[in-house]
């Protein structure tokens, strides 16, 4: 039996949909991240859960028990907002301490148990600063610390680190995921960052005006993307408009190309194939074969540390490539080259009753 | 300050303080004066009369008591307005400001017809007590935007929100986490509020009710001399009350700086 669930959760602010229909179950300690761009409802979601709005209509279920209509100082779930939650009047340990008292534990009891958490975030020497005398990382690690000191059933973030710099965010993210791993809590987890979602969770669901786009592993999210929306939003795609032409080809303008996702297709139908920048070869095209690829130029190339983004003209398509560094080097700007991917290593989706443009300006996180 | 102030500042502060201060210190000096030479004999003569103390110590309670209602009153109100219909601030931002509008006297006379109505108790219309609500009123504006700022300078949302997810119901929300942070501007109303009734006039002399103020008036229409000296001790205690608006907005540690700090 899942340990929370979002049962057909609607939610209508006046006459604008903030939630469509949303389903998601939760298994005992497993990590689901909301993701998906701002407006998408995923925090009114989350706000849902912890009794702070009211959905129209739905259910939310912890443990069998309805809680839907439960007030939210009676639900014991951990909250870490974005930002600026830390009670300002008091210090680190008696920030952490607040839900404890609320509790009536023995101050003994109540002691260790702060103790105990604000080293797990690794605080222990700053428990007696007040929240403006803590870096913004800082502060939420205790916020972290004060919503697990109430032993919460579930643990949820709302964009916890959307505050932070870079580096910090990186590092936070993982001291989050290792202390729900220990501690085997629960976790509802609300982002926009694709990168910080896919890092962290067991499972991600991607949210688009209110609905679940997709729903799985990572992996799943990031290499077999079930929607359009889900392919742009997650990392970069090639998207290459085609006619499934032969069983296993399809035709990417003049050329026709192997796509094993491609079989049992009608012939003649609008796809959509997608491969990653990093699936993606790059040849130089004077002289040798060059059917089964799609001839262009080098237009540009992005130096991203690791690898090297080579962008391609490919007439009415702009390929991207990731190439290691000296690959990308024999490759200069103004190459005649050939774009080339594994037959299996590309996805296809239908694109009939999708318009040629993305509707959404998809933000594809940084 | 972090830059200097022009040449031209200068003799405009000058002038300002000079408007301020002359006639300070003519009372003062006056106050001073005796048949021959200087003393403290109208001062002797004030703080001798019983009417004074009595009088001085029935307005601090009045004072009190507006500053008890007008908190009570206007601390969960200011919450709330922030908390769940900040659309409707600028509205009660409005209504604020209509006791400078509306003239005390208007107040007053609108009060007074409370007598006339039946099931108003007389222990509340016989006494002094009867000037609180129309105090309350006239300290709206003061107590209002103190406590505006001090609210507008926290997160009162997100704070409420977590308190809450930690199992806070709203009174311990209230009293642990919300009042800690606006004490400072709560303080500040108070002050506000306590100078105001110390210096109200017009709904005590129109009620027929004495009061410090009416005492003052009183005075000055009767004794010369000792009417400047009790101007001198009227305007040191409203004085102090100011003054403690500015300790308490500078304490370390509790209060303003440390919630300015938290942003």
């Amino acid at each position: 039996m899942p340990y929370l669930e979002l049962q057909k959760l609607r939610k209508k602010f006046g006459d604008v949909t903030a939630i469509e229909e949303l389903d998601v179950a939760l298994e005992a300690g497993e990590f689901l991240s909301l993701l998906g761009p701002s407006g998408c409802g995923k925090t009114t979601a989350l706000r849902i859960v912890a009794g702070f709005e009211r959905p129209t209509s739905g259910r939310i279920v912890v443990e069998g028990n309805d809680l839907t209509h439960v007030p939210p100082n009676k639900r014991d779930m951990g909250m870490v907002f974005q930002a600026y939650s830390l009670f300002p009047n008091m210090t680190a340990h008696d920030n952490v301490e607040f839900g404890l008292k609320v509790r009536r534990q023995d101050g003994a009891a109540r002691r260790r148990r702060v103790d105990e958490l604000m080293e797990l975030v690794g605080l222990s020497a700053a428990a007696k600063r007040y929240p403006h005398q803590l870096s913004g990382g800082m502060q939420q690690r205790v916020a972290l610390a004060r919503a697990l000191a109430i032993e919460p059933r579930v643990l949820l973030l709302d964009e916890p680190l959307s505050a932070l710099d870079a580096k910090v965010r990186v590092q936070l993210r993982e001291e989050i995921r290792r202390v729900q791993t220990k501690l085997g809590i629960t976790t509802l987890y609300v982002t926009h960052d694709q990168e910080e979602a896919l890092s962290i969770s067991d499972r991600v669901a991607v949210l688009s005006h209110g609905r679940i786009e997709q729903i799985g592993s990572p992996a799943d999210i990031y290499h077999a993307p079930g929607t359009p929306f889900v392919a742009e939003f997650i990392g970069t795609m090639n998207r290459l408009e085609a006619t499934v032409a032969d069983e296993g080809e399809v035709q990417v303008g003049g050329t026709l190309i192997p796509v094993a996702d491609a079989r049992g297709l009608p012939r003649g139908e609008r796809v959509l194939v997608l491969v990653r920048p990093e699936i993606m070869e790059l040849q130089r095209a004077d002289g040798a074969g060059t059917s089964g690829a799609l001839v262009g130029e080098v237009v540009a190339q992005i130096f991203l540390g690791s690898i090297t983004r080579v962008k391609v003209d490919a007439g009415e398509h702009e390929l991207s490539a990731d190439l290691a560094g000296p690959n990308a080097l024999e490759l200069p700007v103004g190459s005649r080259v050939a774009a080339r991917f594994p037959a299996d290593a590309a996805r296809v989706l239908a694109l009939s009753d999708q318009p040629a443009e993305p509707v959404e300006p998809a933000p594809a996180g940084p | 300050m972090t830059k200097r102030m022009p040449r031209s500042g200068w003799v405009w502060l000058a002038v300002g303080a000079a408007y301020f201060f002359i006639p300070l210190a003519a009372t003062a000096e006056f106050s001073l004066k005796e048949v021959s030479g200087y003393g403290f004999s109208a001062y002797r003569e004030i703080l001798d009369d019983p009417q004074f103390r009595d009088l001085l110590w029935l307005s601090f309670k009045l004072a009190f008591g507006t500053i008890v209602v007008s908190v009570l009153i206007l601390i969960p109100t200011v919450y709330w307005v922030h908390l769940r219909i900040p659309r409707l601030r600028p509205v009660v931002e409005f209504l604020s400001v209509l006791p400078f509008v509306v003239p005390p006297i208007v107040l007053v006379v609108g009060l007074l017809y409370v007598y006339n109505v039946n099931w108003v108790p007389v222990w509340f219309i016989e006494s002094t007590r009867f000037l609180v609500p129309g105090y309350v009123v006239l300290s709206f504006p003061f107590m209002f935007r103190a406590l505006d700022v001090s609210f507008r300078a926290i997160d009162v949302q997100t704070l409420t929100e977590a308190a809450q997810s930690l199992g806070a119901g709203w009174v311990r929300t209230l009293m642990r986490v919300i009042l800690p942070n606006i004490a400072a501007g709560a303080l500040a109303g108070a002050f506000l509020t306590f100078a105001l009734v110390m210096g109200e006039f017009t709904m005590a002399h129109i009620a027929l009710f004495n009061t410090f103020p009416t005492y003052i008036n009183y005075v000055g229409q009767t004794k010369a001399n000792p009417a400047a000296a009790l101007t001198i001790i009227s305007f040191g205690l409203t004085w102090l009350a100011l003054l403690g608006i500015l300790i308490v907005g500078r304490l370390p540690g509790r209060g303003a700086v440390q919630v300015g700090g938290t942003r």
